[in-house]
């Protein structure tokens, strides 16, 4: 009976297996395998010696995606706790609130921004009425990361709030009844169990803007060439999948280094607290 | 107190402002008689119009559903089969290297995971000697990929939360153990399923980055679509579109808002008569 | 006398059959069979009269009158054509790239022989725009459209007159200047103000371009294609090179705009229909071509794009607004230099997208970016070993 159960549980397994190794699997394969031959197909390494080249774009890149990420933590942190605070019916109107402008594309929502930032834009035209100096504000880098914190700020949201409402609210008395005062109780209590909503957070910024080719091709100038627009290139119009795989291949490696740097964080943290 | 809570009202007011600013330029721009995206000459609806004469973005958005509703579909069939055989696993390693291969398109950049697909098909078309290997098969492929891990992380939880002596017990009582799954594993998960395959749903419909690489000629899809237009001369029917998008979405939210609340209510109530 | 009548007759019959083609032409070849089948388009961006603003909607048309779905989806350059021919991704029917991108498909045995006798509208296009260097014997083309790259500059910001590409590379306009966004365009630029050939194959030359685009970099708004129109319109950017036509559809926006053909010489492009070796339904392909070619079609896109025309009939057409217009048909004596694209050899074609990409990633000044990394990483560091540190006291308390 039991191994009959088990027996299903493998079919039912099965398609999906199967699946997740042509589609998952087997494309990362195709990434190395690009990234490791020439146009004959024979292997070489000269594409991965041809990304050199492209370090500091790589730096800049993982520069402006952990500045984003880190000014959508302090944007959304205390959002997030003032939310969990709030009774269920204000919670679930303000989750919405903020999903609401998730669900609408995010190239028209970007493009929008490059309306409000240009040169004879909205932002530009309330200051010169007003009697001031219009600001460069598009193409800048500051454009870019104004742009991914904009995008990808309800991610950071969502998972500390998530985290936070599933707190356990008898730790946070108990703190206060062993007379820890309000800060002490946010520091020692509050902050450390938000911990891997923090986490999934970072994830959640901090991939997308790395790896962005729209939101610097269209609020950055000539100084914010990212590494996925120099992907995108590869793919779309310089017709050199096999320099594009390489550095899709090492973005993929970097990106996974951060990650296993951040959740060094949250183990520890898991440590700490019993 | 209450002066923190002046201080916390105006921080979410900021947030919000900020969240909502560029949407409501967008609508604002949307009903401009003029042809500019910066200066607001009059109210009209004229770019509606051009909007609904616009065959390929008529065309685009009905590609978009054909691909959201298939990918989604399947996506939900087999990421639930998955979970309940993940569940099932005794093997933790197994279990654990599962786990792990579902989690790489979730963690993985997008732009890698559409490339990677693209370099796939693309190689299996050379293979074979095909050109136009791109279209809509491929674009269901990789959006029912993307969409399964969300679909198993939807459903697991459920299962983890079902009582496991449930499907024991009806298989006790003469069920077959697939007769036990969908009469009594089933319903309890289903609210997994459901939320698992909205959120299929609508990351299909909202991608583009990988649809961007794996789509042909006749599947463009309608966030394809928009970055066309925004490589082009930029005219408000685009923003018409946008509106119209964030209206259908605002009150597709309402409606099962209300319905969840309503569910919700009437839940309570059954609670409660058990209770009496 | 009789001989007479016979010539007449003669000429009568000829008129009449040529005639016939040009009237009636779906009447005379049955292409019902080709209901219901799909047609893909792949085209330059606003290069065709699309229908907004009340103008003709070409496509559409073309769909009533035949029953064949025209599947219409745009490029952005040559090479992003190129591109996705070249990936055997995705399958077109009809492609409209520029002389040296078809001189490259040819080469590489891209391109579909046309059959003629399915095109005989091909007969109005002007003969100096047939038999060019990429298609001698008239085999894979028919020219949609010709013209010329020139400076646009919005005259509320840059004191004229112009004449020079010089202006481009002046300090005073920084950051309100826009390239081409593509590498072929974009060198062609520097290599005219350098008074080079733009189809060198000195590697020398190219680095000397390259130096010169380098330079020009640091005062770059953008690296535009299209995005060229909503930019010199609104007044964002105020000097842009971009192709002729073009300007006289930002002109009508923006008055302020004004064009010139800068002395140091221009490219001069010839744009044509041709169909891909593996199109799916050549037939189609063919009735396409020859409709956009019909003398009222042409009319219209030639009205809408703005571009030069090599069609006999718009030439002489009353309905053709841009008729005369002195950018697009210049006189002898207003005629600037021009030079043609060809079709680069493979290293040059390598070596010239390799600059290409140095150039993209010229402007990234890092400094702040290598600063601001390293001071994270020392953070993340300080931080793990003051955790590991706080362990290690407490497991020594236990």
């Amino acid at each position: 009976m039991n191994k009959q159960s088990s027996l299903m549980s493998r079919l039912a397994g099965a398609p999906y297996l199967v699946w997740a190794a042509l589609f998952i699997i087997v494309p990362l394969g195709m990434v190395a395998y690009y990234a490791f031959t020439d146009s004959e197909g024979a292997f070489t390494l000269a594409n991965l010696a041809e990304i050199s080249k492209y370090k500091d774009t790589f730096v800049l890149s993982i520069w402006l995606g952990l500045l984003a990420t880190v000014i959508c933590l302090l944007i959304a942190y205390p959002l997030a706790y003032i939310m969990a605070q709030k009774g269920p019916q204000k919670q679930s109107t303000m989750t919405m609130l903020i999903m609401l402008p998730m669900w609408m594309n995010f190239l028209l929502r970007t493009y929008s921004w490059m309306t409000i930032l240009e040169d004879y834009g909205l932002v530009n035209t309330l200051i010169t009425s007003l009697g001031f100096e219009p600001l460069q504000l598009i193409n800048t880098r500051g454009a870019v990361v104004l742009g991914m914190v904009y995008n990808f700020l309800p991610y950071m949201i969502l998972p500390i709030y998530t985290v936070m409402l599933k707190t356990d609210h008898s730790l946070v008395e108990a703190a206060q009844d062993l007379g820890g005062n309000k800060l002490d109780v946010f520091r020692n209590v509050t902050i450390p169990l938000s911990v891997p909503g923090v986490v999934s957070g970072f994830t959640m910024v901090f991939v997308p803007s790395v790896s962005t080719f729209y939101i610097s091709q269209k609020l950055g100038g000539t100084g914010t060439i990212l590494i996925g627009d120099i992907i995108e290139t590869q793919f779309q119009t310089a017709n050199n999948f096999h320099l594009g795989a390489s550095l899709s291949f090492i973005l993929m490696i970097l990106i996974f280094i951060c990650l296993a740097v951040m959740n060094r964080f949250s183990d520890d943290d898991g440590g700490v607290i019993i | 107190m209450k002066k923190t809570s002046i201080g916390s009202k105006l921080y979410q007011a900021l947030v919000f402002i900020f969240l909502y600013a560029p949407i409501i330029v967008l609508i604002v721009f949307s009903f401009n008689s003029g042809k500019s995206t910066s200066v607001f000459e009059g109210f009209s609806l004229h770019w509606y119009k051009e909007l609904f004469r616009d065959a390929a973005t008529l065309d685009a958005f009905k590609n978009s559903m054909i691909v959201a509703v298939a990918s989604s579909i399947i996506a939900t069939v087999m990421g639930t089969t998955a979970a309940t055989a993940i569940y099932g696993y005794k093997n933790k390693l197994l279990k654990s290297s599962v786990m792990t291969v579902t989690n790489i398109p979730m963690m993985n950049p997008e732009i890698v995971t559409g490339v990677s697909m693209m370099l796939l098909f693309v190689f299996i078309g050379a293979v074979f000697g095909k050109t136009g290997t791109l279209g809509f098969g491929t674009l269901i492929i990789a959006h029912t990929t993307f969409e399964l891990p969300y679909v198993i992380l939807n459903v697991l939880p459920k299962l983890r939360q079902t009582d496991p002596h449930l499907a024991e017990a009806a298989q006790d009582l003469g069920c077959t153990p697939l007769q036990a799954f969908f009469k009594v594993m089933l319903p309890a998960i289903m609210p997994g399923i459901i939320s698992g395959l909205m959120m299929a749903f609508t990351l299909s419909v909202d991608d583009f980055i990988i649809s961007y690489f794996v789509s042909g000629t006749e599947s463009q899809t309608l966030p394809i679509r928009i970055f066309s237009m925004t490589k082009r001369r930029v005219t408000p029917d685009m923003y018409a579109l946008s509106t119209l998008i964030f209206v259908a979405i605002l009150v597709l939210l309402i409606v099962s808002n209300i319905i969840s609340a309503h569910g919700d209510k009437k839940l309570s109530k059954e609670k409660g008569g058990a209770k009496k | 006398m009789i001989k007479r009548f016979f010539s007449c007759l003669i000429a009568a019959v000829l008129l009449f059959s040529c005639a016939l083609p040009a009237l009636a032409a779906p009447a005379e070849k049955d292409y019902s069979h080709l209901r219901g089948t799909t047609l893909n388009v792949y085209n330059w961006g606003e290069y065709i009269s699309d229908g907004s603003e009340g103008t003709l909607d070409v496509n559409a048309e073309f769909e009533k009158e035949y029953g064949i779905k025209v599947n219409y989806t745009n490029f952005d350059s040559n090479e992003n054509m190129y591109n996705k021919l070249k990936s055997g991704g995705a399958n077109y029917d009809v492609i409209i790239p520029s002389e040296y991108m078809v001189a490259k498909l040819i080469d590489e045995d891209m391109l579909a022989e046309l059959d003629f006798s399915n095109i005989p509208n091909y007969q109005y296009i002007l003969p100096k725009y047939k038999g060019l260097y990429y298609d001698p014997e008239e085999k894979y083309t028919v020219p949609y459209t010709v013209g010329m790259v020139g400076l646009i500059y919005n005259t509320t910001m840059v004191d004229g007159p112009v004449d020079s590409w010089g202006i481009m590379w002046d300090e005073q306009y920084a950051g309100k200047i826009l390239m081409f966004n593509n590498p072929r365009d974009a060198f062609c630029i520097a290599q005219c103000y350098l008074g080079q050939s733009v189809n060198s194959t000195d590697t020398k030359d190219w680095d000397a371009a390259l130096d010169l685009l380098k330079k020009q970099n640091p005062l770059i708004s953008s690296y535009v294609m299209d995005e060229v129109y909503n930019k010199m319109e609104k007044g964002e950017a105020a000097i842009a090179a971009y192709y002729a036509g073009d300007y006289l559809t930002m002109y009508d926006t923006n008055p302020d705009l004004a064009f010139c053909y800068p002395k140091e010489g221009v490219n001069y492009f010839v744009d044509s229909m041709c169909v891909p070796k593996n199109t799916e339904n050549k037939e189609a392909a063919e009735l396409y071509i020859n409709f956009m070619c019909r003398e009222d079609i042409a009319v219209a896109n030639a009205n809408y794009i703005c571009y030069a025309t090599p069609h006999a009939l718009v030439l002489e057409s009353d309905d053709y607004d841009l008729k005369g217009n002195e950018i697009l048909y210049p006189d002898e004596s207003q005629m600037p230099v021009t030079q043609i694209f060809e079709n680069l050899d493979y290293e040059t074609q390598q070596y010239m997208t390799m600059l290409w990409n140095e150039l993209k990633i010229e402007g990234n000044s890092i400094m702040d970016a290598y600063v601001g990394l390293s001071v994270s990483l020392a953070l993340v560091v300080i931080y793990l070993i003051y955790k590991f540190i706080k362990k290690k006291k407490r497991e020594a308390y236990y």
